[in-house]
């Protein structure tokens, strides 16, 4: 942003409200036809800035129209979309969702489109942002190891998504290929103490949720839209853990939250935040007090709150089987001192957090031992209590002893160590009716968790054979994998 | 395209040996009506006549063998406005193919100028899309596999890897009912007409609402991806995962 200057006071009145900043340049004249045109860029051309999510580029602090150049190259690249499982995302930039892009109203932007010599299929862009037919999508059909070139004036401010629009479009959105680009107003927006980008988008794949491996993308799911997962940026670890996103007590925040889709409408909620306002659909208007915000596909939203206790903040689609099944979750962690005279400081339930905000070092290190043939008995079990939190704890607790009458204990439990295959294969396909253990009878269900896998399940079995009282001897993946392929089950239920 | 209706008539009046080799034999493909994927405003059922397709993808050692001979089809002897700049740029030299491009792998980086040359030596030409969609309509035990959904995933498992891997030898995979190999899972392939599947001014085509259209009949979409690659490039383009094979009329075969 080299020879950026800011001018003096003008005093203008706050056409746009709020967004402005206090110290704001007058709001330009129109002087072309178009409301946002304010005449012909000046200066140097400037580099756009382009960032990975979540992180979104500095301000700009300009008082005139530039010529921005925008350079986007389109990767095809494998990675994990959760723990063990890997897709192929098609990305604008290398992630998904895609750069975040930030120019300023009446700014002409000279848009390059890249596409990597190594990916296989064409591509295109159709930013929401533009004026013009298929929002820049005629003008830029790619083939790999091509480049193209358009330009258009940012004439209307806001937050747009940008997509991917070659043929079949549903697949290439399907595969990550979207992003949004901020179109800031004239004179700026208030300066606030953190920006932050998450995107929501819902995910096709052939293997249920969380089966391991390498995952294809499944076209008939997705004209079903019945995703396997429903993601913000692109994984379920993406900002979760050391990803978590960061403010501290007293800090203002502002989301920049997008909907890629390509099928879901998002309800998008901050667990234990109020949006101060909310610049719904991403237009001019703004709402205030906003518990739960609507994202359509295709569509995104400026949220604004402070965070006034320290704790984590879960950010969530509120459709809520989408955050605690599908992935839909991420975490907000900010820092400072309590406040109770506005919160006891009691934080969120760790269960009810679950095992997305459990630190899976353990697991990621039992799974690699596994397939180097090393695996201990040790690394089962830490591994196996990373995913017995938030799972298997609901109701057997976390010290394992359940609840009297409801659900049966697991420490020292008689009836899971008198035999290692039958527990193996009530963890597999659930179980129903009178049980006694450790002299009490309980009747009631537990819900198949076949959606694990076999090293998952053995890891939990290891665990808890092993804990609270309990000794035994380690259960392997491959016990699990003969009992799974010799007994029935329902399909896997969620946790 | 000018060229076109001259190499038509280069493939009718074809007879004799074949320069190709026994390596990569020509198969019949017999004709049928069928019913195309490219999208409406095109005929949707279409006569194909029987022809002769090559049993693989030319390989770099046999496109070796023609640049050794026809050398202003050699990289760096090429017109840019014939082949571009990326022309062969995996081999190592122009007459040398290096550690990056093994004999048997399928030449890419090759134009549709380049790949119609090649063919034209061959005393072919490159099929139409017609032809070539007949064929890659096929699986090991039918004709027309297009609605069966282990067919189609097993193209789109191959459309879901970025073409970076390295590119596999051909005939790894079994052969369709024609004995023809590799037609999907390897490379993309030119055709003869890959310039005219979509209108010139292809917006419906090429960005939103065409997806939609022509995705009525979802077992086209893996075929319609191939289209859409087709009509991203131009004659001069080469690309790391585009080649392609040669066909022959019928009538042309002694």
């Amino acid at each position: 942003m080299t020879g950026a200057r800011r001018t003096g006071l003008l005093g203008v009145a706050c056409l746009l409200g709020a967004w402005l900043t206090a110290a704001a340049a007058a709001a330009p004249k129109p002087q072309g036809t178009a409301p946002g045109d304010f005449g012909p860029p000046q200066g140097e051309p400037i580099h756009a800035q382009l960032t990975s999510p979540p992180f979104v580029p500095p301000p700009i602090h300009r008082n005139h129209p530039a010529k921005v150049i925008v350079e986007l190259e389109v990767r095809e690249v494998e990675r994990e979309i959760s723990e063990g499982v890997t897709y192929t995302f098609w990305t604008f930039g290398g992630t998904t969702p895609g750069s975040f892009i930030r120019v300023r109203q009446g700014d002409t932007v000279e848009f390059h489109l890249k596409n990597y010599p190594d990916n296989k299929m064409p591509h295109n862009i159709d930013l929401h942002g533009v004026t013009g037919p298929g929002g820049g999508a005629a003008s830029s059909f790619t083939a790999p190891g091509h480049e193209s070139q358009f330009t258009f004036k940012a004439l209307n401010q806001g937050i747009y998504v940008y997509h991917c629009a070659t043929a079949p479009v549903g697949m290439h959105i399907a595969n990550g290929m979207y992003g949004l680009m901020l179109v800031e107003p004239p004179a700026g927006m208030q300066p606030v103490d953190h920006e932050y980008y998450v995107m929501q988008g819902d995910f096709y794949t052939v293997g249920k949720y969380r089966e391991r491996g390498h995952q294809e993308f499944d076209m008939q799911r997705a004209i079903d839209e019945r995703p396997t997962y429903v993601l913000f940026n692109g994984s379920e670890g993406s900002l979760v853990g050391e990803h978590a996103l960061k403010a501290r007590v007293g800090d203002h925040v502002r989301l920049f939250v997008g909907n890629g889709g390509p099928n879901l409408v998002s309800s998008f909620h901050v667990i234990g935040a109020i949006f101060d306002r909310v610049r719904y659909e991403g237009g001019l208007h703004e709402q205030e007090n906003v518990q739960t915000t609507l994202i359509p596909a295709g569509g995104a939203a400026i949220v604004e709150f402070h965070v006034r206790v320290p704790g984590s903040y879960v950010l969530v689609d509120h459709s809520i089987l989408r955050a605690f099944n599908k992935g839909a979750l991420a975490i907000l962690k900010a820092e400072g001192a309590e406040d109770k005279s506005i919160y006891s400081g009691k934080e969120l339930d760790s269960v009810y957090l679950g095992d997305k905000a459990a630190n899976l070092a353990a697991v990621s290190e039992a799974r690699a031992a596994e397939a180097s043939g090393t695996l201990t008995k040790a690394q089962q079990i830490k591994a196996g209590e990373s995913r017995f939190t938030g799972t298997c704890s609901v109701c057997h607790q976390a010290n394992g002893e359940g609840l009297p009458n409801v659900f049966p204990p697991l420490a020292r439990s008689d009836f899971l160590m008198a035999d290692k295959q039958r527990a193996i294969g009530i963890v597999l396909n659930g179980l129903t009716g009178k049980v006694t253990v450790n002299g009490n009878v309980f009747n009631s269900v537990m819900p198949p968790m076949s959606q694990l896998n076999d090293d998952e399940l053995a890891n939990i079995l290891t665990f808890v054979r092993n804990s609270w009282g309990n000794s035994g001897e380690a259960v392997s993946a491959d016990e699990v994998k003969q009992i799974r392929a010799s007994t029935r089950r329902p399909e896997g239920a969620a946790h | 395209m000018l060229l076109r209706v001259a190499m038509l008539g280069a493939g009718l009046a074809w007879a004799g040996a074949a320069a190709a080799g026994e390596g990569n034999p020509f198969l019949p493909v017999a004709g049928a009506e069928f019913h195309s994927a490219l999208p409406s405003g095109r005929q949707d059922k279409v006569l194909v006549r029987g022809f002769l397709l090559q049993r693989h993808p030319v390989t770099n050692a046999e496109f070796l063998a023609f640049v050794s001979a026809h050398r202003e089809w050699q990289r760096g002897s090429a017109p840019r406005i014939l082949a571009d700049a990326d022309y062969l740029g995996h081999w190592s030299g122009p007459l040398e193919l290096g550690s990056h491009a093994a004999a048997a792998q399928p030449v890419t980086r090759v134009s549709w100028f380049a790949a119609q040359a090649y063919c034209e030596a061959q005393q072919a030409r490159l099929p139409t899309w017609y032809e070539w969609e007949l064929a890659a309509a096929a699986s090991g035990t039918q004709r027309d596999a297009r609605s069966d959904p282990a067919w189609r995933q097993q193209i789109l498992d191959w459309y879901a890897r970025p073409a970076g891997e390295g590119l596999a030898a051909i005939e790894q995979a079994a052969a369709n009912v024609y004995g023809l190999h590799d037609i999907h899972g390897v490379v993309w392939e030119w055709v003869l007409d890959f310039d005219s599947l979509l209108p010139a001014d292809a917006d419906p085509e090429r960005f939103c609402g065409s997806g939609a259209q022509n995705l009525q009949e979802k077992e086209n979409y893996a075929v319609l991806m191939r289209i859409a690659l087709l009509g991203s490039l131009r004659a001069a383009d080469t690309g790391h995962a585009i080649g392609f094979r040669c066909a022959r009329n019928v009538e042309a075969t002694p």
